[in-house]
């Protein structure tokens, strides 16, 4: 049966085993010039000076600059859409097809039982699946391992806006849920072919459902995988990175927080009773004439505090393995959902 | 001895279909099985039952004694051949049998390379690529060369050419005689069968109509033809299965225990078309509740 599923898989191996070579080779020439810019820059050594702000800033300009940013999307693109890839390309036609075809019949009337035929089936092709998604986290790790370190310095994430580890779109294309994310979708894919056998309906769907979850997680489920961390601290009106005053003294103030890497939840400012602080804004901040550093020195007697709610960087591989177990458990599932099935009718 | 299928009450529902109803038969073994039936009457349903690919509704089948692919052990003694013949398109015949021979321990390489040398197949071609004939074949080769003790084949020279068919029965026969091994085989057309089968089973729309070895059933059948008369005046011991009649002349296909003595009747041997012909006829005027003696122009 292992030969067979081999024989049967063994196109769809070579395309894979071939995309990663390239991908490979791509990272493989443009990766030490990363870890070049971020030696020249000194961001090894920019918290003895205490410059890594300024550092960083450098350090982005020239990666961006280098048309490496380019190749830091496309790569985490792929990484994204690898698991989709998987799902709908080698897990919806994985059983549909031999429903359509009607080599189910054939297959199923060797000596062995349609249960080892399955197991065997998602076994090796769900290995397969996995160790493409680790290889390509893996090298795409490594080769972004640089701007992962310069943006978990202090003041990093200021120097690199939108460069979050927790950021959404990052997040999910390094370190380990990659795997997770593609065992899940290949079952998902593997369980629309059995249920709707037809390959092309069950492609769409593992297309649609898949988006659907990858959605739906980083939205209502991540964010709740441990709970926030709080801090409450008074406001430093030098922290503050910008307001909007409207009419009515209605006035808005945002503050910068000093989390290097951290996920922020939620990010308020607060009146000393505890509110939300919506004004009355001061005299020196809806006033054209004042200076800006005013406004903040007016803000700053407000006794006004800051509370934030976060998942600190420290966190980043705790909410990595958490949520590829439960990626791993959902494909568990389908898998066993895929054996009951089998078993109870044929298609 | 056991049989090789052995249905009790065996009903198969779809959702809106009744695809078999109360089947009871008993196919001994060592026997070359026709089923035949019209398409629908539900042959295939009946063969998958027998090879575990369905599960009944209700009602029970054993094939060779035991349940249906109940284990490995169960499914290496039976060979199947599916309707329309299915391989991997993209194999080659090669392939196929490397597939038969690590998926069944009891695998006989030198038969299934015979075989396939003997039908001149060029085991680097892909299935894909095999005619309707040479991929029923190859279909076959892999159910044989598991050395299987009952072999069930779907309606398998259904989508052949009539030389391709009679080789396809003669490779078959060839085969059964050497090996001692059971074969059930469906088809819609009897003169498939005719030459093959010496036990005979007959299906219409869902129901076993009539199951027994040939040649008994060919002798207790008789094709009558006489003066015309009422149906219910026959001797009591007659089953009449269809009657046509014309102005004077009646024309019946009979069941009775013995020889047929009256002189006004000039009775005839039945074929085993004539005789599947009858049953499918009696079934088609079949009402239920009522007793299935009606005219039928033939």
């Amino acid at each position: 049966m292992t030969w067979l599923t081999w024989r049967q898989f063994r196109a769809q191996a070579i395309v894979a085993a071939a995309a990663l070579a390239v991908v490979a080779a791509a990272l493989a020439v443009t990766g030490p010039h990363l870890a070049h810019l971020f030696d020249s820059n000194g961001l090894a050594s920019c918290q003895a000076r205490g410059t890594c702000g300024n550092d960083v800033t450098a350090f982005m300009d020239q990666f961006k600059a280098a048309g490496d940013a380019v190749l830091f999307w496309l790569t985490a693109g792929l990484v994204f859409l690898a698991p989709a890839l998987i799902g709908i390309f080698w897990g919806a036609p994985l059983i549909a097809r031999e429903i359509e075809a009607g080599t189910f019949r054939l297959a199923w009337n060797q000596s062995i039982t349609r249960l080892r035929w399955l197991a065997v089936k998602l076994g090796l092709v769900g290995l397969a699946s996995m160790a493409v998604a680790a290889l390509l986290t893996l090298m795409v790790t490594w080769w972004a391992s640089p701007i992962d370190r310069a943006i978990a310095l202090p003041a990093g994430r200021n120097g690199a806006p939108g460069f979050n580890q927790f950021a959404p779109a990052l997040f999910v294309a390094h370190g380990i849920v990659p795997i997770g994310y593609a065992a899940f979708a290949l079952a998902l894919g593997i369980t629309a072919g059995l249920v709707l056998r037809r390959t092309v309906p069950a492609m769409a769907v593992t297309l649609l459902l898949f988006a659907a979850v990858q959605i739906a997680v980083p939205l209502w489920v991540r964010p709740h995988l441990l709970p926030p961390r709080h801090a409450v601290t008074v406001l430093n009106p030098a922290s503050i990175d910008g307001w909007t005053a409207g009419a009515n003294g209605y006035m808005n103030v945002t503050a910068a927080t000093d989390l290097p890497g951290a996920w922020l939840l939620s990010n308020q400012v607060l009146t000393p009773a505890g509110h939300t602080f919506t004004g009355p804004a001061p005299a020196a901040c809806v006033s054209n004439s004042a200076p800006v550093s005013a406004c903040s020195a007016a803000l700053g007697r407000l006794g006004l505090r800051q509370q934030v709610a976060y998942q600190p960087a420290s966190r980043f591989w705790a909410f990595q393995w958490l949520e590829t177990g439960i990626y791993l458990a959902l494909a568990g599932a389908l898998g066993g959902c895929c054996a009951l099935l089998i078993r109870r009718r044929a298609p | 001895m056991t049989a090789a299928i052995a249905a009790c009450g065996l009903t198969k529902r779809y959702r809106r279909t009744q695809a078999l109803t109360d089947c009871t038969l008993s196919i001994p073994t060592g026997r070359v099985a026709g089923l035949v039936g019209p398409n629908g009457a539900g042959k295939t349903t009946l063969l998958h039952l027998a090879t575990g690919l369905l599960e009944p509704t209700s009602g029970t089948i054993e094939v060779l004694g035991s349940r249906p692919a109940s284990g490995p052990a169960q499914l290496a003694r039976v060979g199947f051949v599916a309707q329309d013949t299915p391989t991997y398109a993209g194999l080659s015949v090669a392939d196929h049998l490397r597939m038969g021979e690590r998926m069944n321990p009891g695998w006989d390489a030198g038969l299934a390379r015979d075989r396939i040398g003997r039908l001149g197949l060029d085991p680097a071609k892909k299935a894909g690529k095999l005619s309707g004939g040479q991929r029923a074949q190859l279909a076959l080769t892999l159910a044989v060369a598991k050395r299987p003790r009952l072999l069930l084949l779907d309606e398998p020279v259904a989508s052949l050419d009539p030389l391709a068919r009679r080789e396809f029965l003669q490779s078959l026969m060839e085969f059964t005689a050497e090996q001692q091994i059971s074969v059930v085989l469906s088809s819609h057309l009897v003169a498939d069968l005719e030459r093959v089968c010496d036990y005979l089973v007959v299906l219409v729309a869902s129901r076993v109509r009539l199951a027994g070895e040939v040649d008994p059933l060919l002798a207790a059948h008789h094709l009558l033809t006489g003066p015309r008369r009422d149906p219910a005046a026959l001797p009591g011991d007659w089953e009449v299965i269809t009657a046509s009649h014309t102005g004077r002349q009646s024309t019946l296909v009979v069941r009775s225990g013995g020889p047929v003595r009256d002189p006004a009747w000039t009775a005839s041997p039945v074929s085993l078309e004539d005789l599947v012909l009858a049953y499918m006829t009696q079934a088609a005027g079949a009402e239920p509740g009522r007793k299935p003696i009606l005219e039928v122009a033939r």
